[in-house]
């Protein structure tokens, strides 16, 4: 990504680290001037908005993964718990939007309570206890939702994918806020500390006396809730519930921005604003080979060596 | 393994450790058996001829890329690719049958054979974590795919004069081609994996990496080849497809890791690595493709149901696994 062809006093290890830490933020910046130098139409209002819009989503589950990877673990189910909250929401949009959202988000608390408690209490790893809700919650969407797409027309629940507070998308807004709250979480909360720690040294943590069980039920369960929030707003800025699209391949996305963002499979370490960052990376590298006219294929091709190379990265730091 | 003095205990923990490992090892095989006997008696087209032939044939593609799955979960590994790689394997045959059989055959096991020893040597050499480097190859294999297709929208098809299109259409005693490739390839994998130091070394990488590293085990290069062998194996079984098929279908594949890593830890095979089988991975095809024809044949039920079954039933099958596992250690 960055040129490392530096003075040969540079240590290379210490590149490295630093990479990881700010690697993401030079790569944004650097996607950034480009496009402004090469892209038309790239400085305007409503092409910041899209971009963000579509960020939304991805980002607000990859904070939970952020959380849930810095126990040392992996919540593969996010995609099928964002179709199961899509399913749901047609089912009790006849009462209210608010009833409806509400459903939804319960039902990711569940999947998220289940997969912690399969983690926490059976011993079972993360990407196993995790891969069965992913075989099986999209399925269980289906067929709630018959196998349909379902249009919606609820007004105060389309409001939240196309309306506006303050003149900001009510999806950047949401993700924002939530932003804010999980770097709060991991920085100034003593359940915070107890993640990290988690996620560091299990055993010790256990020998301390945290509650390591109950602190990994309540990371799974945030991972779950934000997962189903980020399939609401999905759901809504379509304007239909679709659960056999919906998510599709988010884990991936999720993962993708966690790790870009210098957060480490290996645990004990977890950067919230990194993560943000890494979402609106890998939209704006998308975004980017969009507006060159690069095809899907290309665009898939290039993600896939990023990932690589970020990992890549963290595990020089990881050794040193 | 266990030294308790008093006899009778031994017998009891001996026999409770044998129900264990029974229950780990062939829990599926009796669930098949109780499934398929009560559909026979309880769904008329069950058991015809026809139907069984079906069955066998839609099973032997999964089959086939569940082989290779088996091998890289023993070493403690996964492949997500693999269904990614299987599209690929389609795509390229039906390209490459332009050049005859051989370039049929051979473009896509060569090509995929790439990917899974990038996949390997990312693995064994870098020591990333298998799941991510196999996710990115999961991108990178579709993304090739569809740049071959021209963005998904050619559809290369196989000339009907091909010979390549008998190896997935042709029928001996009735039965597929694909149905016998599928079997000859799990009886060189199941003597591979028991019979030969290459086994051995697979079970010991999977079990106690250090320990088979402080013996001098090629361990690096024989999660390579695990990989290789599940990208090959994977490209061949989307080579199956399309010649079955006629044409290599762009939009397979998706989800397909899932199955077969699914099929594979139903068979016994333990996702933490160091024991396993390939018949057990056999046995956990069957299954679900006997649930999906049972689900088929009640028609009233949505397909979906497919899904939450197996979804239901691998975490049984975890479940049952870890508590077996920890009443182990706790004696």
């Amino acid at each position: 990504m960055a040129v490392t062809t530096a003075r040969p006093t540079v240590d290379r290890t210490r590149v490295a680290g630093w990479l990881q830490d700010y690697g993401v933020y030079l790569a944004v910046a650097v996607l950034l001037v480009f496009n402004v130098a090469f892209t038309a139409n790239f400085l305007s209002v409503a092409n910041f908005r899209t971009q963000l819009v579509e960020a939304a989503p991805v980002c607000i589950v990859a904070l939970g993964m952020a959380l849930v990877i810095g126990t040392e673990g992996v919540d593969l189910s996010v995609g099928a718990v964002m179709a199961l909250s899509a399913a749901l929401v047609p089912l009790y949009l006849g009462y209210n939007a608010l009833t409806a959202v509400i459903v939804a988000v319960v039902a990711g608390l569940a999947c998220g309570v289940f997969n912690g408690f399969l983690v926490a209490y059976l011993g079972i790893q993360p990407i196993v206890a995790t891969l069965a809700l992913l075989v099986g919650g999209r399925g269980l969407a289906l067929v709630i939702a018959h196998g349909q797409l379902v249009q919606l027309y609820n007004p105060t629940f389309l409001s939240l994918g196309s309306g506006d507070l303050l003149g900001i998308p009510i999806s950047v807004v949401v993700a924002a806020v939530l932003a804010v709250a999980a770097g709060l979480l991991v920085q100034r909360t003593t359940f915070g500390r107890r993640i990290v720690a988690i996620g560091g040294n299990r055993a010790a943590s256990r020998l301390a006396g945290l509650p390591v069980r109950r602190v990994l039920v309540g990371v799974y369960a945030i991972c779950g809730v934000l997962a189903a929030i980020a399939g609401v707003l999905a759901t809504s800025r379509l304007s239909a519930s679709d659960p056999a699209n919906v998510g599709l391949l988010m884990e991936l996305s999720a993962i993708t921005a966690v790790v870009v963002g210098g957060t480490p499979l290996t645990g004990g370490r977890i950067r919230v604003l990194g993560t943000v960052m890494g979402a609106l990376l890998m939209q704006l590298v998308r975004a980017t080979l969009i507006k060159h006219n690069l095809p899907d294929s290309t665009a898939q091709m290039v993600q896939a060596a990023i990932i690589v190379a970020a990992v890549y990265a963290a595990r020089e730091r990881s050794r040193r | 393994m266990i030294t308790v003095d008093r006899p009778t205990r031994t017998r009891s923990v001996a026999s409770k450790q044998l129900f264990a490992t029974v229950l780990q090892r062939q829990g599926a095989a009796v669930v098949l058996v109780l499934v398929v006997a009560v559909s026979w008696l309880t769904f008329p087209n069950f058991g015809t001829v026809d139907n069984l032939r079906d069955l066998a044939l839609q099973s032997s593609f999964l089959a086939v890329i569940a082989l290779g799955m088996t091998f890289v979960i023993i070493t403690g590994g996964i492949d997500l690719s693999v269904g990614s790689v299987y599209a690929l394997g389609g795509v390229l045959a039906a390209y490459g049958s332009q050049w005859g059989f051989f370039g049929a055959l051979l473009l896509p096991l060569v090509a995929c054979g790439l990917i899974g020893l990038i996949n390997g040597f990312l693995v064994a050499k870098t020591g990333m974590a298998p799941f991510i480097v196999t996710l990115a190859t999961l991108l990178f294999a579709r993304g090739l795919l569809l740049a071959i297709s021209h963005e998904g929208s050619t559809t290369y098809k196989i000339a009907a004069d091909s010979a390549f299109l008998t190896l997935g259409r042709g029928t001996f005693l009735g039965i597929g081609y694909p149905v016998y490739i599928a079997a000859i390839l799990f009886v060189v994998g199941g003597i591979v994996l028991r019979r030969t130091a290459f086994g051995d070394t697979v079970f010991a990488t999977g079990g106690a990496e250090n320990s088979a590293l402080l013996m001098g085990l090629p361990v690096a290069r024989t999660k390579m080849a695990v990989y290789t062998m599940s990208g090959v194996l994977a490209g061949f079984a989307g080579a199956l497809t399309a010649a079955y098929l006629e044409s290599g279908v762009t939009v397979i594949g998706v989800g397909t890791e899932l199955d077969a890593i699914s099929v594979v830890v139903i068979g016994g095979t333990l996702l933490t690595g160091g024991a396993g089988s390939v018949l057990g991975t056999v046995v956990g095809v069957l299954l679900r493709d006997v649930i999906q024809n049972i689900i088929n044949q009640i028609g009233t039920l949505d397909s979906n149901y497919q899904a939450v079954v197996s979804g239901g039933f691998l975490l049984a099958v975890v479940v049952v696994q870890r508590v077996l596992a920890r009443n182990r250690e706790r004696r």
